[in-house]
């Protein structure tokens, strides 16, 4: 696998630069100084809820919005500039994306094949890899309206993939996708970054930090955190426990009412809580009553991101 | 022994020559939080409608709040709540107003009328945010609004189509927390949901693969039925290095990345976390450190789902 960390070949800047990115919409301000840089070969996720910024971030890197402050960088360029090599070089896979609904999914990819103008023996040599590891080659002459959620997903991506850009920018691919399907989409996401394309993806699933090279938590137009997934996890401040015994629903409503408690979440049969750092004994002491025990746990990037939200509020 | 609040029959639909819910029967107690989990296109979506009286059955029945769906499907919309995966709300007015709006839409008015809309934010926590204009909320309090809004006519039964998607985690706590209070009170809840850690708050599950119901049973049940093999979580340095070697230790089942680690499905027992440690050391791995972990509902529903391509399954 790639290695995040290695530093670009000498003189080469970072593929992906957005530099204090403001965007405003009437009263709301979608973008609010949002920074981050991404080096060739790295799949960078942009991870928060809907709301955030998240697509307006995405479509500033692919020049689709003009920005009330900071600028974007795309392979050295501003976005916006566009040019033909420019364009070819960009791949986007927009939260909404068109499909031709009567059109089966081979006639989809061939059309895009066109519009890409891959030669013959490239679409088809492309198609048939696409087809396999997105596992719709039994569908092909189905048509898109009939396709699932998560295979219409599949079938977007592949069609963003065919003309192979040497960056891609995909807003939320994976939401409203099932679990199984949400695996498959990573694995082929890492597929394509391991033969050295850079991925820009956002997401609201919190889980899905994980699976990044690294990360930006957005919320509010801004970066929550930011940084290698293992890292920001090993950085975290406060505390996490498996709550062990006593009565889950006697034990959550305990747990709401203490301060220094920033968040109870369902962990299998337990509940874990994301503790203020210290808040260990007074939380222990309000729980003894109910039979209940703290257990030190891991944090996930759910209880760093309700933590940091807490400390920015 | 009350009614169930929702039993279904032998309950199918067909398009064309395509079967999208196939011979489902199942039933959910007064109260209970039902949750009903499937790939996208099992037909999760396709079951609702005719549970909430939307679409007529090809064959089988179902009876929700003691209504026959295919035969009263009108009763049956009176006395359910139904909030969609694109519910509609007027954003340039208050939270009240939509409230006020939708109550009126189930023939409630006057005193009457003002009494249940406050009930409704009093139910989905939104009484501070009554005079508020929806359209300046964020997503996770206009999903209340929505519910607030499926609550007005007192139903028996709610069905909440993937409440949740996109929602901040603040905000799904607190949904949640709703729901539950809900059941608490003895309304019936039917949800569905892509997030299976909040799937946990469900006291049972039904899992829908190709149309099929082919799992139903509490949380802990369907872990252990699907998932009888333990799980093994690894986190180090360098864990590429040893994954080759720790599929090929005896009593490995499956290998597969988990996030910045490794999950190993193994038999119980074997190999132990040590056996794992030591495999990876000598990979060159660093930093290893192995525990067991509960199987989750992911590790379930991808048991269930996962096999044998079931999961590409059009609607």
């Amino acid at each position: 696998m790639a290695s995040p960390s290695e530093p670009s070949a000498p003189g080469a800047g970072p593929a992906v630069e957005a530099r204090e990115l403001v965007r405003r919409f009437g009263p709301v301000t979608a973008l609010d100084g949002l920074s981050f840089a991404v080096g060739k070969g790295e799949l960078f996720g942009l991870v928060g809820p809907d709301g955030a910024g998240k697509t307006t971030a995405i479509r500033a890197l692919a020049g689709l919005v003009e920005l009330d402050g900071g600028e974007a960088r795309v392979l050295g360029r501003d976005p916006a500039a566009g040019g033909g090599a420019f364009r070819e070089s960009l791949g986007l896979m927009p939260q909404q994306y068109s499909l031709y609904r009567d059109l089966t999914v081979e006639e989809n990819l061939r059309f895009f094949s066109r519009l890409y103008v891959l030669p013959r023996a490239v679409y088809r040599e492309r198609a048939a890899r696409l087809l396999a590891i997105t596992r719709l080659e039994r569908f092909t002459a189905r048509r898109a309206e009939a396709l699932s959620g998560g295979m219409y997903k599949k079938l977007a991506l592949a069609c963003a993939l065919l003309h192979e850009p040497e960056v891609l920018l995909l807003d939320e691919p994976t939401n409203g996708v099932d679990p199984v399907s949400r695996r498959e989409l990573w694995e082929l996401l890492h597929a394509f970054v391991h033969g050295g394309m850079t991925v820009v993806i956002s997401t609201p699933y919190m889980d899905e930090a994980e699976r990044c090279h690294r990360v930006a938590l957005v919320h509010h137009g801004r970066a929550l955190a930011a940084g290698a997934p293992r890292a920001l996890i090993d950085g975290f401040e406060d505390e996490v426990f498996d709550v062990e015994g006593g009565d889950r629903d006697a034990v959550d409503a305990r747990l709401a009412g203490l301060p220094v408690v920033i968040a109870a979440s369902p962990a299998g049969a337990r509940l874990k809580a994301v503790v203020a750092r210290g808040g260990r004994p007074e939380v222990e002491r309000a729980l003894g009553p109910l039979g209940a025990r703290l257990e030190p746990a891991t944090p996930d990037f759910e209880d760093l991101f309700l933590a940091r939200i807490r400390e920015a509020a | 022994m009350t009614a169930p609040a929702i039993q279904a029959v032998g309950l199918s639909r067909r398009f064309g020559a395509f079967t999208a819910v196939d011979r489902v029967s199942f039933e959910v107690e007064r109260g209970e939080i039902f949750g009903y989990l499937g790939a996208n296109g099992a037909g999760k979506s396709t079951t609702i409608r005719m549970l909430t009286g939307l679409l007529a059955p090809s064959d089988g029945e179902a009876r929700v709040a003691g209504r026959d769906v295919g035969r009263d499907p009108d009763a049956v919309k009176a006395a359910i709540g139904y909030m969609s995966q694109k519910f509609s709300l007027y954003l340039d007015l208050p939270v009240r107003e939509n409230l006020r709006f939708f109550g009126g839409a189930y023939g409630l008015s006057g005193r009457d009328l003002a009494a249940r809309v406050d009930e409704a934010l009093e139910r989905a926590d939104l009484r501070d945010l009554a005079d508020a204009t929806t359209g300046g909320l964020p997503g996770g309090v206009r999903q209340r609004l929505a519910l607030a809004s499926a609550l007005l006519h007192r139903p028996a039964v709610v069905f909440l189509d993937e409440p949740t998607a996109g929602v901040d985690p603040v905000a799904r706590r607190t949904f949640w927390r709703i729901i539950r209070e809900l059941s608490r009170g003895g309304t019936t809840v039917f949800v569905t949901t892509h997030y299976l850690d909040e799937a946990e708050y469900c006291r049972r599950i039904g899992l829908m693969a190709d149309g099929r119901l082919v799992a139903l049973d509490t949380p802990a049940a369907l872990k252990r039925a699907w998932v009888p093999e333990t799980i093994l979580a690894v986190r180090g340095r360098d864990l590429a290095r040893g994954q080759a070697a720790l599929a090929a230790l005896p009593g490995v089942k499956a290998v597969a990345p988990f996030g910045a680690g490794l999950h190993l499905r193994v038999e119980p027992g074997r190999p132990s976390p040590e056996d794992v440690t030591a495999a990876l050391a000598a990979a060159g791995a660093a930093d290893v450190s192995v525990a067991v972990a509960e199987p989750s509902l992911e590790d379930v529903f991808l048991a269930v789902v996962g096999r044998g391509g079931a999961a590409e399954v059009s609607p």
